[in-house]
């Protein structure tokens, strides 16, 4: 039985960020990030012996062009038990997303071009800056903490990402880009702040992939 | 120097730059370089060169606009801003509200619009931080004795950057605007304002020098090598239960006991010497939502149905300035139970308008929201903060 939410519930609005999270790493790219603007609808699904299934209909926005929206359809299934196992989610997006080749690609070839490998800190930094050529690295952490958030979320978790800490291009033989990067999830419940180390595999052709990844010890910090 | 940007057509073209490049006498500093038809080439090109680069492109009929008429322009104005927000920071007279500032910088200005605006504003202190820093409160009054006062605190979680900048953005607005707004000034002509803008001064400076996403107190811990309490997990309202952690390196440790906390027990004993707040507003970020009682429990509170409608209209005030939404709902529904929080204490003791405010953003930028941001949320900020104290002047309870 379906039980409908109201869309500022915390449950709903737990399992739309994880969702957004998901559809970020999904469809997410140096030169786009999407992001959660809105919760239109949520319903959730008790199932005996399964578990818990979200319906959600969700509004997401362009990152870096804040008038541009698209509608998406997700659903989330938190498993019952083994919490090991990351959430199912299935979305649908309404309508095309803004193409974004040429900025893909200017900065796949401004990268590929650099004499020596790329090295960051603290982006943003404490006053929220982030300069312009740090933005596509930025939005990388983004698509790929998406995919973080997603294997590591539970109905008790909200994940954001706080900031990327640091990150180092490793050299690769092949076309692909790779990026090290340390960055803080902030955990909106507990309200703790958790490093996390990811390797990040980029293409303009082939999408995101994070090849390893895992948390560190908080006084990793201090 | 100017900066060109090179549109090329064919492979041809490519060579043709790729050939320019290779010329070292030319000094060429490519932004982008050539490389495929399908990007353009930014290059660039010191004065010497200019007229000769210029003359290659046009005779090989490439095409190309100028990006950078005058690289040297944009430097000198680049270090002339710079130079003059650095300025406008030291001088005494002009307090950048739009950056993000140290506390002794924030305390400088509290002494400032004391003395500036001493007709209605003076400056008190209700005790010590932990590391023996003073808790300031700005009394806004026109006098009276004991008026019904409202109360606002911001920066009781250090790494909220945004909350203390806007507090005292919200000073100078109360204390320039007297006599010039009229619903300020008849909200000030009966009722006292209070306003704490540091709330935990010792983890601000903290999140300067060491750990910007620092949120508790800096209080040591017995028997932990963890530092710090909650201070929104230490009030005196169902204490101990769901929702605070009992562990000491846990960022919601709710403390040894209730009002552990000096930064907590110094605005409790305010509160209760004043014995006539009638509204208590705290800033927190980030969220962008709107907050009444209860956290410690998901039951409704009595006056739900007034506190929900003034905080749906007090966020409308808000949205009314540059669309920013913020969702109204009790904080049990909304984010989480959590007991010992500050508003659920303010609401069972008797002040029934308690309103806690989650700011920018909604996580783009979380905690670290650009300071080019902190003036336009400040002011949507003050418009929800003013429909709450206009409605807590008209309904004396």
């Amino acid at each position: 039985a379906a039980m409908e939410l109201p869309s500022s519930h915390y449950s709903a609005t737990r399992a739309a960020a994880l969702a957004a999270g998901y559809v970020c790493y999904r469809r997410g790219s140096p030169g786009r990030g999407l992001a959660l603007r809105a919760v239109r609808r949520a319903s959730r699904q008790d199932i005996d012996d399964v578990g818990h299934k979200y319906h959600l209909e969700l509004v997401l926005e362009d990152v870096l062009d804040k008038d541009s929206t698209v509608n998406c359809t997700a659903e989330v299934l938190y498993h019952l038990g083994n919490k090991n196992i990351a959430p199912a989610v299935q979305f649908t997006i309404e309508g095309e997303l803004k193409n974004t080749d040429e900025a893909d690609n200017i900065f796949y070839s401004r990268i590929k071009s650099l004499e020596k490998e790329l090295v960051a800190e603290n982006i943003p930094d404490s006053h929220g800056s982030v300069s312009p050529e740090m933005e596509p690295i930025r939005l990388l952490a983004q698509v790929a903490s998406g995919y973080v958030i997603w294997q590591n979320s539970t109905e008790n978790t909200k994940f954001q990402l706080a900031q990327i800490k640091h990150v180092k291009q490793v050299k690769r033989s092949d076309d692909c880009l790779e990026f090290d990067y340390m960055i803080l999830l902030h955990e909106m419940v507990s309200q703790d702040i958790i490093p996390w180390q990811m390797t990040v595999l980029w293409h303009p052709q082939h999408g995101v992939q994070v090849t390893q990844d895992s948390c560190q010890p908080k006084h990793a910090l201090e | 120097h100017q900066v060109l940007r090179i549109k090329t057509r064919n492979e041809e073209e490519v060579q043709k730059l790729q050939l320019l490049e290779s010329l070292e006498h030319l000094e060429l500093d490519f932004w982008i370089n050539p490389s495929t038809p399908a990007l353009p080439v930014d290059v660039r090109i010191p004065a010497n060169s200019v007229q000769a680069v210029k003359a290659f492109l046009e005779s090989h009929g490439i095409e190309y606009s100028i990006l950078i008429e005058d690289l040297q322009v944009v430097l000198d104005k680049e270090k002339q801003d710079m130079a003059y927000s650095q300025q406008r920071d030291r001088s005494s007279n002009s307090f950048n509200y739009g950056t993000y500032h140290s506390l002794d910088s924030i305390y400088a200005e509290l002494d400032h619009l004391a003395s500036e605006y001493s007709n209605i504003v003076s400056k008190l202190q209700i005790g010590e931080s932990y590391e023996k820093r003073p808790l300031y409160v700005l009394k806004f009054s026109t006098g009276g004795s004991n008026r019904p006062a409202i109360w606002i605190d911001a920066g009781i979680h250090s790494r909220e950057w945004v909350t203390q900048a806007s507090a005292i953005w919200i000073a100078k607005k109360i204390a320039s605007n007297y006599g010039k707004d009229p619903s300020l000034t008849s909200l000030l002509n009966k009722m006292d304002v209070f306003l704490l803008t540091v709330s935990n001064p010792d983890g601000y400076v903290f999140t300067h020098t060491t750990n910007r996403m620092w949120r508790k107190t800096r209080s040591k811990n017995q028997g932990s090598r963890c530092v710090g309490v909650d201070p929104n997990r230490n009030w005196d309202a169902g204490f101990g239960g769901p929702g605070a952690s009992n562990n000491p390196c846990s960022d919601s440790y709710r403390g040894p006991s209730a009002n552990s906390e000096v930064e907590v027990k110094s605005v409790v004993n305010f509160i209760k010497n004043h014995g006539n707040i009638r509204a208590f507003l705290t800033l927190h970020s980030y969220s962008q939502l709107l907050m009444y009682p209860y956290g410690y429990k998901c039951t409704e509170p009595a006056d739900y149905a007034e506190l929900d409608a003034l905080g749906r209209a007090a966020a409308s005030s808000i949205q009314s300035l540059y669309g920013t939404t913020f969702t109204v709902g009790s904080i049990c529904t909304t984010i989480y139970q959590a007991s010992g929080g500050s508003i659920d204490w303010s609401y069972d003791y008797g002040i029934k308008y308690s309103f806690a405010f989650e700011l920018r953003d909604t996580g783009r930028y979380g905690f670290l929201l650009p300071a080019s941001q902190i003036i336009p949320t400040a002011e949507e900020t003050w418009l929800g903060l003013k429909k709450i104290m206009e409605h807590v002047r008209d309904n004396p309870y």
